[in-house]
């Protein structure tokens, strides 16, 4: 891979040293678990929390004789995924064997993809806000591999435990190319890639079970310099940690170089506990793969209708749905690229704006929902307020049944009680008095019962909100404020 | 190309084959030996050829998605040297 500068160094990302400015490159390598039922190379299923063992066959443990035969919906998923990372989908592949040793790795080699990759160069794009604006991330490639299993080295004084559930799974690993400049970019990419594979239905995308890690490539050099020397920091399961590792990684090599040291190239843990990162113990020879192509598999091949049929049944993407829901519902970017988040989201929204308001629905939606929700610690697929029901509440505001005041507390009964908020409105007498003849009744009793106020408001016209409050707490808070206000201003003679 | 012994120390390391140090003299010619036989190879003009991965003139099977294997831990430990609840039992690694 050569590597190619795309970047115009942003200052706003210049980390202060001793000796001047430095600035991070940073490329990704993300390891996605394809969603499949079976694993790669055998019909073992791919289910999440089994007991030890009980996934794997014979062709996941190696056992003589037994011999790969590949997985037809992976090769699919991963030509999506290619797609949905505007990608260049090669139509010819190979299987290589990356040779090492490990008690998780039955086979002593990984299947993987090293020279010819299903997919070649793609973009994936980052909104980092007003200030730096919209980021294009190069993708390098993204091949098709095997997960490996699973070693636990808690359950006994001096021996290890191995489960090879794992072993086998389809994983798309995808390389970014170094065009991410900080932490905050790099952050904003694990999202957005998560995002898109979500949508894709190609990877479920939850980093606490594994299904998404990342390896973070850190060098640090001065803004628009020569590139320098960089550490790997393996497996990062979090898009926090990601961030924590990357500001360490890039703080402890600039310390070194403005110590007159060198950064030895070499691969790293990141600790979640202590928020460093540190050496992996590992030998030189480690890194030697001896890749070859693997022997039991023959090329992998397919035809342009197979990558015709799969681009006409993708879904719409984020950023496909961000634009639309921007041009139909007059939302703003930035209220589009919240609901855009994830699909449920974005459905939730559609139902709710769909023929109302779709700047009262957004305001609803997530200011209103998505607040409470989040502070419940639930989603939009665990909402005990539906989009109907959602839409009742707009619906009512926009028609002037209720005031903006009213819906808050309206929401709250539809949030813990459930029902027709119409129906609810009704039958509780929430509804917003804009008749000007009951109000007008009202101000000119509050205006009788109070003629020291009166003259007082003549001089100090503020105090109309005083007026107003009484009218309100006549009306239970149901008067329609404009109308209030206008009548008063009428009566008062203000 | 041509291997030293310290290579032959190394590619047997890496493939975890013990090699005893009276035996890397013979073995590195064994080796170069075998390495100059390939060698000869390079007179062939492979311009514009793309290398060969197959000597079998097909494409790969695909199979479809199905969970038919797997289910039979017990077996699958059956031959381990050690195993405790069907989980393979190995000298301790730690990174």
């Amino acid at each position: 891979m050569t590597l190619v500068d795309t970047r115009t160094p942003n200052p706003d990302y210049f980390i202060a040293g001793a000796t001047g400015d430095w600035e991070m490159v940073i490329g990704l390598e993300v390891h996605a678990q394809v969603t499949s039922e079976s694993k790669l190379f055998s019909g073992s299923s791919t289910r999440f929390g089994e007991p030890p063992n009980n996934n794997v066959s014979f062709v996941d443990a190696a056992m003589p004789g037994m011999l790969p035969v590949i997985n037809e919906e992976c090769v699919r998923q991963a030509v999506r995924t290619g797609l949905g990372l505007k990608a260049k989908i090669n139509k010819r592949s190979l299987f290589d064997r990356k040779n090492y040793f490990y008690p998780d790795l039955p086979q002593g080699y990984q299947i993987s993809q090293f020279k010819d990759p299903i997919v070649g160069e793609g973009e994936v794009y980052l909104d980092m806000g007003d200030k730096v604006g919209e980021v294009t991330i190069g993708i390098e490639r993204l091949h098709l591999e095997q997960d490996a299993g699973k070693s636990i080295h808690d359950q006994h004084p001096n021996m290890s435990f191995v489960d090879l559930n794992r072993s086998g799974v389809a994983l798309m690993e995808i390389v970014s190319k170094p065009d991410i400049r900080s932490s905050a970019e790099a952050r904003a990419y694990i999202t957005k890639l998560r995002t898109i594979l979500r949508y894709l239905g190609t990877c479920d995308g939850n980093m606490e079970q594994g299904s998404l890690r990342a390896d973070i490539n850190v060098s640090v050099r001065k803004p628009g310099g020569e590139f320098g020397t960089r550490c790997e920091i393996k497996n990062i399961n979090s898009v926090r940690f990601a961030g924590q590792a990357i500001e360490y990684e890039a703080r402890r090599q600039i310390d070194i170089l403005e110590d007159g040291g060198e950064v030895v190239q070499q691969t790293r843990l990141f600790d979640p506990k202590t928020g460093e990162t540190r050496s992996m113990r590992s030998k030189e020879e480690a890194h030697d793969y001896r890749y070859f192509p693997d022997p039991d598999l023959l090329p992998l091949e397919f035809d342009d209708a197979l990558i015709e049929e799969l681009a006409q049944n993708l879904p719409e993407l984020p950023d496909e749905k961000q634009a639309r829901l921007m041009a139909d519902y007059g939302i703003t970017k930035y209220d589009a690229g919240v609901l855009v988040a994830s699909r449920a989201s974005a459905d939730f929204y559609e139902s709710v704006a769909k023929g109302r308001d779709g700047k009262l629905a957004a305001n609803w939606v997530i200011n209103d929902l998505f607040g409470r929700l989040s502070k419940e610690g639930l989603d939009v697929r665990t909402s005990p307020v539906d989009a109907g029901q959602l839409g009742g509440i707009v619906d009512l505001i926009s028609s002037g049944d209720i005031s903006g005041k009213i819906a808050k507390e309206l929401f709250e009964i539809v949030w813990s009680e459930g029902g027709n908020p119409a129906q609810i409105v009704e039958q509780r007498g929430m509804k917003q008095v804009s008749d000007t003849g009951a109000i007008e009744k009202i101000v000119d009793e509050i205006i009788a019962a109070n003629p020291e106020q009166v003259g007082k408001v003549k001089d100090k016209p503020s105090m109309i909100g005083w007026f107003v409050g009484q009218v309100m707490k006549a009306t239970q808070g149901k008067a329609n404020p404009q109308a209030v206000n206008k009548i008063l201003r009428e009566k008062l003679g203000l | 190309m041509s291997v030293d012994t310290d290579t032959v120390k190394r590619i047997g390391h890496l493939a975890r084959i013990r090699v005893e140090e009276q035996d890397l003299d013979s073995l590195a010619d064994e080796l170069n030996n075998i390495l100059g036989f390939v060698e000869q190879l390079n007179e062939v003009d492979v311009e514009g050829v793309m290398p060969m991965t197959s000597v079998i003139p097909m494409r790969q099977r695909l199979r479809p998605d199905q969970v038919n294997d797997g289910g039979y831990a017990p077996k699958i430990v059956a031959n381990a040297p050690l195993s405790e609840d069907n989980f393979f039992m190995v000298p301790k690694v730690v990174e």
